[in-house]
């Protein structure tokens, strides 16, 4: 055969950049599953696969034909994300029920401090609201901040619902207390944090910032890691 | 073994798309790249043709699935996915360097990259032939259809396949020669 046609027929044999079939049927939707969640926010619709929940939203995707129940314990498929976007989403998911962080808290943990902005993006961007709580996470200067899953208000409304008791939050902000300590174990807190609300009222003691905590003679606490600096 | 995966996109659509893009993929990504000369062009045009045929299996009937042509019709919608998409739009010129990669026997890594370069520049004059000599060029000489299967998939007499394969190839040829006297 003449090299031209030779060549040609090798053309042919070019083949699809790695992860290629994942992705098509990733994109098919093939083998996803469709589940119905009730939340305080809502009927949410959960779409999961083999590799976990890949999606929440209230729009009933337009090929869920069979409403499953969601499986009580899941796992999230993230493959369609950056690397960064995995890493906030997964810190996020780290903090409990009833807390909130702030988004440089979340920049911090992840080892990137400077990225706050594209922290916030990311969660913005979350595809699976609700489950991966991006709602717990606030600015530091105590406003709750938007959320894409219903604005400020649903935001207020979930954290409420989850006890984290967003309008003391507010109020602490307002007074500009970033961080409670505890007379009594010299350990400071966010205010939010489980251990913070154990203090009773007499020992409680506020801070506006790190420096001032620590020239007090207090340690940040080991569970919401409340510090900025090494300690 | 078509006739066997035919029967498993009828019967259970869900089951059967995984195979199909496995036994498909590959041979719609090469077409989609030698039509559009660009490998990140190509990854998404092809991932968009296969899922606008899962829509289309989701609406078919079992039998009309059991007739399929498979490759043919695969080819079909990546042709009609390629129009659209390169409607009202000059061809990118200068492809990006993705990873690519031929299969079979594996020489060293510089032969690999000598003969990865001379692909993408095949790539590259083939992608900016004339459309009709284009796509009767890449069916047969890239993809290995007969002439009746390109004549049948471009809706074309054979006679008009011919002629466009034979004049895209000697336009070919004299490009290719200039570029390597330059």
């Amino acid at each position: 055969m003449e090299t031209l046609e030779r060549d040609l027929r090798e053309l042919g044999r070019v083949r699809p950049p790695r992860g290629f079939v994942g992705r098509v049927l990733s994109a098919a939707g093939v083998g996803e599953r469709y589940a119905e969640l009730e939340t305080v926010l809502g009927t949410f619709f959960v779409s999961w696969n083999r590799a976990g929940v890949t999606a929440a939203g209230r729009v009933r995707p337009s090929h869920a034909e069979k409403v499953e129940k969601l499986p009580s314990q899941v796992r999230f498929d993230l493959s369609g994300l950056t690397e960064f976007e995995q890493a906030v989403l997964r810190k996020t998911l780290e903090i409990p029920r009833g807390e909130v962080r702030t988004y440089s808290w979340v920049a911090r943990e992840i080892g990137r401090p400077l990225a706050v902005r594209a922290v916030g993006t990311a969660l913005a961007n979350n595809p699976i609201p609700v489950l991966i709580p991006c709602h717990r996470v606030v600015r530091s200067d105590g406003v709750i901040g938007n959320y894409g899953a219903g604005g400020p208000e649903a935001k207020f409304k979930i954290l409420d619902h989850e006890g984290a008791r967003p309008d003391r939050l507010l109020e602490l902000a307002r007074r500009r207390t970033r961080f409670i300590g505890s007379r009594t174990t010299r350990i400071f807190c966010l205010p939010s944090c489980h251990a913070a609300r154990r203090i009773q009222p007499e020992n409680e003691v506020p801070f506006t910032d790190e420096a001032a905590a620590r020239a007090a003679g207090y340690r940040p606490c080991l569970h919401c890691r409340p510090a900025t600096l090494a300690s | 073994m078509e006739a066997d995966l035919n029967e498993l996109l009828a019967i259970d659509l869900e089951a059967g798309f995984e195979p199909l893009v496995r036994a498909y993929g590959q041979r719609l990504f090469a077409f989609v790249y030698a039509m559009s000369g660009n490998a990140a062009d190509a990854e998404e045009i092809a991932q968009d043709a296969f899922v606008k045929a899962h829509r289309a299996l989701r609406r078919y009937e079992p039998q009309r699935v059991r007739e399929l042509s498979l490759n043919a019709w695969l080819h079909r919608i990546a042709l009609n996915v390629l129009r659209n998409r390169l409607r009202g739009r000059r061809l990118r010129m200068v492809p990006l360097d993705g990873e690519l990669s031929v299969s079979d026997r594996a020489p060293g890594p510089e032969r690999q990259a000598l003969e990865r370069a001379a692909l993408r520049e095949l790539a590259r004059q083939v992608s900016s032939l004339p459309e009709a000599h284009r796509a009767a060029v890449v069916l047969r000489c890239v993809q290995g259809l007969s002439y009746a299967e390109a004549a049948s998939l471009l809706s074309q007499p054979e006679g008009t396949v011919k002629s466009n394969v034979h004049r895209g190839l000697a336009t070919l040829r004299r490009r290719l020669d200039l570029s390597e006297v330059s």
